[in-house]
């Protein structure tokens, strides 16, 4: 069965910095994958070059087999239809009230059917365990928690077949990230999306993952199923996963 | 002798570095303006964007321009005067002022005050999406940001600015006419009367020509700097100064340049 993304030698420098280098990882239909790895190796970059926000400097990127490096234009536009992204930070449109963020996906920022639209932001809300309450609230005016969910929310609402997450966690207390971390996992089941997520919190790749893959220095150096991740017989992993300072990893840069 | 020479090298490269980024930054502006102009002419347009930045950049704009407008006026009736009565020309003060204010003063003051709070806000918002990725997720979301944010922009600024000087020089003119009638002993009726007799078709169109064009660069200077920051909080700090600069020396390059062709011919 063709995987729905596979990527092959992929690699990105900015400046003289390489970031990816050589990055190999295949993502089955409906399969959840999460990538983790340190701070500055690439997680980012290897999402938005799936996306095409970053534009690779070799390597291949295939969507159900099909080619998507340097596609642009309408066929940008049709690929990026199948995908959802919650980004790092948010990315809420702070200029905008929660539920036109929530339909800017099934918009494009077009002010069509706004009743409906509302109603359909309205519902997706209640999928991410928000009340209709906030629906006309900025961004700014949430917590940090609320936040992500309406990001959530507006990744979720056109039921694209390919979800990301970019540390979905960050910046939540562990509480509230076993929330987020649930809704994640609820909402790929639901949608029977494929998924990948990055992150360095362990407990939310354990949540999330089907299959965790190690990215250290822009390649990805293991990857195995949740219940192999204690027992990988890799140095670099058991570094990772329990926290160490000492091992193959520098923490500092050298 | 030696050490004098690779010193004024050092100078020549200055000036040659400095020259070509002019050059650059005028390139680069040049072509962010025809994206946004090829892009913004072809659907999907965003009419309540639009709506929105002409509210922004027009009606919120009025204040600052008129209370500049006011003052301005009402000081250059005063210096005209006084000026004025050196060659007992003291009748001059109404026409001189008013031409003052509709050819030069009008939109130069108008477009540095709206550059001032609507090129450093453009640069601030854009520089700042991008910063938290809202950029980001604005492509991912499928919307085409020269269409979404920097055509409506563009347009709004372009077409507020010609009212906000219309405003400003009549605003302007009845400043020098408070000053004249309460402190110079003008006779109010004759004051208009002189004003509007010296008041030419030509001076009012090159005046509102400026105004749009000012327009133009202000808004094109917000969202070029801001679209091109990096760098986080200071990549903000930084886009917002370059906008404000950028479209200060826009704004008096332009003036000079449709002041010599509309009245040095």
């Amino acid at each position: 069965m063709t995987p729905r993304i596979a990527i092959h030698g992929l690699t990105k420098a900015f400046g003289p910095k390489p970031v990816l280098a050589g990055l190999d990882l295949e993502v089955g239909v409906g399969e959840s994958v999460v990538v983790i790895g340190g701070s500055g190796t690439g997680k980012s970059v290897l999402l938005k070059s799936i996306l095409g926000l970053v534009a690779p400097d070799s390597g291949s990127i295939r969507l159900d087999g099909v080619e998507t490096v340097g596609l642009n234009g309408a066929a940008r536009d049709r690929m990026r239809a199948r995908f959802g992204m919650l980004f790092q930070s948010g990315a809420l449109f702070d200029s905008l009230p929660v539920w036109r963020n929530v339909t800017f996906a099934l918009t494009a920022g077009g002010a069509i059917r706004a009743a409906d639209m509302r109603a359909m932001a309205v519902a997706t809300l209640a999928r991410v365990g928000l009340g209709a309450d906030i629906a006309d609230l900025r961004p700014a005016a949430l917590s940090g928690g609320m936040q992500k969910r309406v990001a959530l929310a507006r990744a979720i609402a056109a039921r694209p077949e390919i979800i990301f997450f970019d540390e979905p966690t960050t910046g939540l207390d562990p509480i509230m990230a076993d929330v987020i971390n649930a809704l994640i996992r609820e909402q790929v089941t639901a949608l029977g999306a494929t998924a990948i997520t990055i992150t360095h919190d362990m407990a939310s790749a354990r949540k999330i993952a089907d299959r965790v893959a190690m990215l250290h220095q822009g390649r990805i150096i293991w990857q195995g199923s949740v219940a192999a991740l204690d027992s990988s017989g890799n140095a670099y992993v058991d570094q990772f996963v329990h926290g160490r300072a000492e091992g193959p990893i520098q923490p500092l840069p050298r | 002798m030696n050490r004098l020479f690779s010193a004024l090298i050092v100078f020549l490269i200055g000036i040659g570095a400095a020259t070509l980024e002019v050059f650059a930054v005028v390139g680069r502006m040049a072509r962010f303006a025809g994206t946004a102009l090829g892009r913004g002419v072809t659907p999907p347009w965003y009419p309540a964007r639009l709506v929105e930045q002409m509210a922004i950049i027009g009606w919120f704009s009025l204040p600052v321009v008129g209370l500049t407008a006011l003052f301005t006026g009402a000081a250059l009736a005063q210096q005209i005067y006084v000026g004025g009565s050196r060659f007992n020309a003291e009748s001059t003060v109404p026409a001189v002022t008013m031409i003052a204010m509709v050819r030069e003063l009008g939109p130069v003051l108008a477009g540095l005050m709206v550059a001032g709070r609507v090129s450093s806000a453009m640069a601030a918002e854009l520089a700042t999406m991008r910063v938290t990725e809202q950029l980001d997720a604005m492509v991912t979301l499928r919307t085409d940001l020269w269409r979404y944010l920097v055509a409506p922009r563009l347009i709004a600024a372009t077409l507020m600015m010609p009212f906000l000087v219309l405003i400003a020089n009549i605003i302007g003119v009845l400043g020098g006419y408070g000053l004249a009638v309460s402190r110079l002993g003008f006779n109010g009726a004759t004051y208009l009367e002189t004003t509007r007799r010296y008041l030419e078709a030509d001076d009012v169109i090159s005046s509102l020509v400026k105004a749009a064009a000012f327009g133009f660069v202000i808004a094109l200077s917000g969202c070029y700097h801001g679209f091109r920051s990096s760098g986080g909080a200071a990549g903000v700090g930084r886009a917002t100064t370059a906008a404000v600069v950028t479209a200060f020396i826009l704004i008096l390059m332009l003036n000079l340049i449709i002041t010599v062709l509309v009245f040095g011919a």
